[in-house]
């Protein structure tokens, strides 16, 4: 498979501090790729190092196999999506979406026919009269998209376009985006800080922290195997505990928590006795009210303290007995469990493959 | 006593609108009426006032009259062009390429020679320029002139004098405007394979039309209207059309003849204008907001 950008240690220091840290990645041909990280994580920086807008400080960049050092962002096979999407206000949707082929010198009975085929692809036929403000967020999305995918780019950058969008909208724009990217099978680039669009639509996700990558994946290995701590905590919710090993078994492990809790789970890498260790367990992995048949469950005694109703994402918030200690726990609404209320003392449990431990630093 | 709303915004209405009416109508639509009456009348043979259009006759028949003013008007055209020129960049520079804290700093630059009198602004100017001034000094010592030569007294000096008086009213209108144009719309441009000329006349002028527009009106009229500049820089041959009007009132006391020219140049200055804005298509409300 044909790799269209390539990035080898590529770092970027602004005077003492450094943005980007040493970062390497490979995207191949038609992939959907994003870059997942807190504000201030560098990600926009590392994008627009891809873009031309910055010089790296070491490191090289790749696209296609060319070395892009010194090429202008006008003579790189890549287009940006703009956070405020940066439609020219004093255009048409048609002049917007041209813009770039009239500088290629195109010729005009041409460009027509590339921009109704693109608004056409766009699901926005007939809207190249339209000014840019009498079309609604969506719709200028999907212009801005049209714009860059017009001029066929090898990869397609896209810096959190739906930022700006209100959540019933976003939800819609995910699903759309990633039909778009299936049919027109360009590189897409997706920078984020949110982990739900990076996970719906990504083919893989690159988790990003302070200038590096933690771990790039597909969306189901980053949720379920993460790699670093940092990774189980941003993606998906999590519950953690701090503990030390307490027995250190070939494969599994029993591990003392702080509030002085005994768990026994997987030992996914080389531990050393009474080791302190964060374990990590997900909402879901807790059944409330086990089974007294499964034997082999970590069980202990809860208070509910809340119930946070969110149709399929309903949570318990609980407190393990005597203890300050917050826990999230999944409630599934299967009406099994309409009796708990908040204050009730419930039992929960959970499979030792299920938590995962990272030793402490 | 309760007093109702619309009544105490009504006189707050008064109480502000009063004095601006005042002023407009006492200062200048008051001295207007007059020196319209004025433009109309002359003397005949025998010294009794008439009504006539004589004065205006006598602007078309005279050629120094109206070629003055179409030397005026072409001449300010020119200065307004060049000024926004030199503007566009400075501006440009001010508003995106510095970084925010020295932005006040360079504006402020930019305002000081205004602290000073245009007469002071402009007599420094003829010592730097005449013939044995500053620069004549200096080259003169460098050996790459031999003789000295008088720099003053020419059109050239007399438009670069009246471009350099009207920058600051081209430059802060756009800096304004600039301020208001969001980088990334110059970025997607450039993203998008748009060179520099691409960008400053498909992005970056587009955007800034209303500032240039308002910047131009100010210096036009303040060119149109000056009479400093022109008398002291510019030569015998480089009249103005102020230097008439100037001449018609003080030297020849014809004051019926310089009411006349008076209003000439206010009907070539608005209708200057009107083009512009037609040509731009620009509307004066939206320009002078």
């Amino acid at each position: 498979m044909q790799i269209d950008l390539s990035v080898q240690d590529v770092t970027k220091k602004f005077e003492e501090f450094t943005a980007v840290d040493t970062v390497s990645f490979e995207v191949n041909q038609g992939d959907f790729f994003s870059i997942l990280g807190p504000s201030g994580c560098g990600k926009t920086t590392l994008l627009r190092m891809i873009a031309g807008f910055t010089e790296p400080t070491a490191g090289t960049i790749h696209i296609r196999g060319l070395d892009m050092a010194g090429i202008a962002p006008n003579k790189r096979p890549v287009n940006l999506i703009f956070q405020q999407l940066a439609l020219f206000p004093m255009m048409s949707v048609e002049e917007n979406i041209a813009f770039g082929l009239h500088r290629r010198r195109e010729k005009k009975a041409a460009i027509r026919k590339k921009v109704d085929a693109i608004l056409q692809r766009v699901d926005l036929p007939g809207f190249g009269e339209k000014k840019v403000d009498q079309l609604s967020g969506g719709q200028k999305q999907r212009v801005a998209i049209a714009r860059c995918l017009v001029l066929n780019p090898t990869v397609l950058l896209l810096d959190e376009p739906l930022g700006a969008l209100d959540l019933k909208l976003r939800e819609q724009m995910k699903v759309e985006l990633k039909k778009l990217q299936n049919n027109v099978g360009t590189t897409f680039i997706y920078i984020t800080h949110d982990q739900s669009e990076a996970m719906v639509m990504s083919d893989h996700v690159a988790v990003m922290n302070e200038g590096r990558f933690e771990q790039v994946d597909t969306p189901q290995n980053l949720y379920n195997k993460p790699k670093t701590p940092f990774v189980a905590r941003f993606v998906g919710e999590n519950n953690s505990w701090s503990g030390t090993i307490h027995q250190l078994g070939e494969t599994h492990m029993e591990i003392r928590t702080d509030e002085g809790l005994i768990f026994k789970t997987k030992a996914t890498q080389q531990f050393r006795p009474a080791q302190g260790v964060d374990l990590f367990l997900r909402p879901e992995a807790m059944v409330i009210q086990p089974d007294p048949a499964l034997t082999e469950l970590n069980r202990f005694e809860v208070v509910v303290s809340s119930i946070l109703f969110d149709g399929a994402n309903s949570q318990l918030l609980v407190n393990p007995l005597d203890s300050k200690k917050e826990l999230i726990v999944a409630l599934p609404q299967n009406r099994q469990y309409d009796y708990i209320e908040e204050g009730d003392k419930i039992e929960v449990g959970w499979d030792k493959n299920s938590g995962i431990c990272f030793p402490q630093k | 006593m309760k007093i109702s709303g619309r009544h105490s915004i009504q006189w707050t209405l008064v109480f502000f609108l009063t004095p601006v009416i005042l002023w407009l109508f006492l200062l200048i639509v008051l001295p207007h009426i007059d020196l319209l009456f004025m433009s109309f009348r002359t003397e005949d043979d025998s010294g009794r006032m008439l009504w006539s259009l004589g004065n205006y006759m006598r602007f078309f028949s005279e050629p120094i009259y109206w070629l003055t003013f179409v030397r005026t008007a072409i001449y300010s055209i020119l200065v307004t062009f060049l000024t926004f020129v030199i503007a566009l960049p400075v501006a440009f520079y001010i508003s995106k390429v510095t970084a925010p804290r020295f932005q006040v700093f360079l504006t402020l630059l930019l305002l000081l020679p205004f602290w000073v009198s245009e007469l002071v602004r402009v007599y420094g100017w003829m010592i730097l320029l005449r013939e044995s001034g500053v620069i004549n000094h200096f080259l003169l010592k460098l050996g790459i002139l031999d003789r000295p030569i008088e720099m003053l007294y020419n059109d050239v000096t007399m438009i670069m004098g009246l471009v350099y008086t009207s920058m600051l009213f081209m430059v802060v209108p756009l800096i304004g405007v600039l301020d208001s144009l969001d980088d990334s719309l110059i970025e997607a441009a450039y993203d998008l394979g748009a060179g520099m000329w691409s960008i400053l006349f498909k992005i970056i002028i587009p955007h800034a039309v209303p500032g240039i527009v308002s910047g131009s009106i100010v210096v036009f009229m303040l060119t149109l209207g000056n009479y400093l500049t022109p008398n002291l820089m510019g030569g015998k041959n480089s009249l103005w059309f102020t230097e008439q009007i100037y001449n018609q009132f003080i030297a020849s006391f014809n004051w019926n003849q310089g009411s006349a020219f008076g209003f000439l140049l206010l009907i070539l200055s608005s209708l200057v204008i009107w083009v512009g804005l037609r040509l731009t298509n620009q509307k004066l409300t939206r320009v002078v907001k």
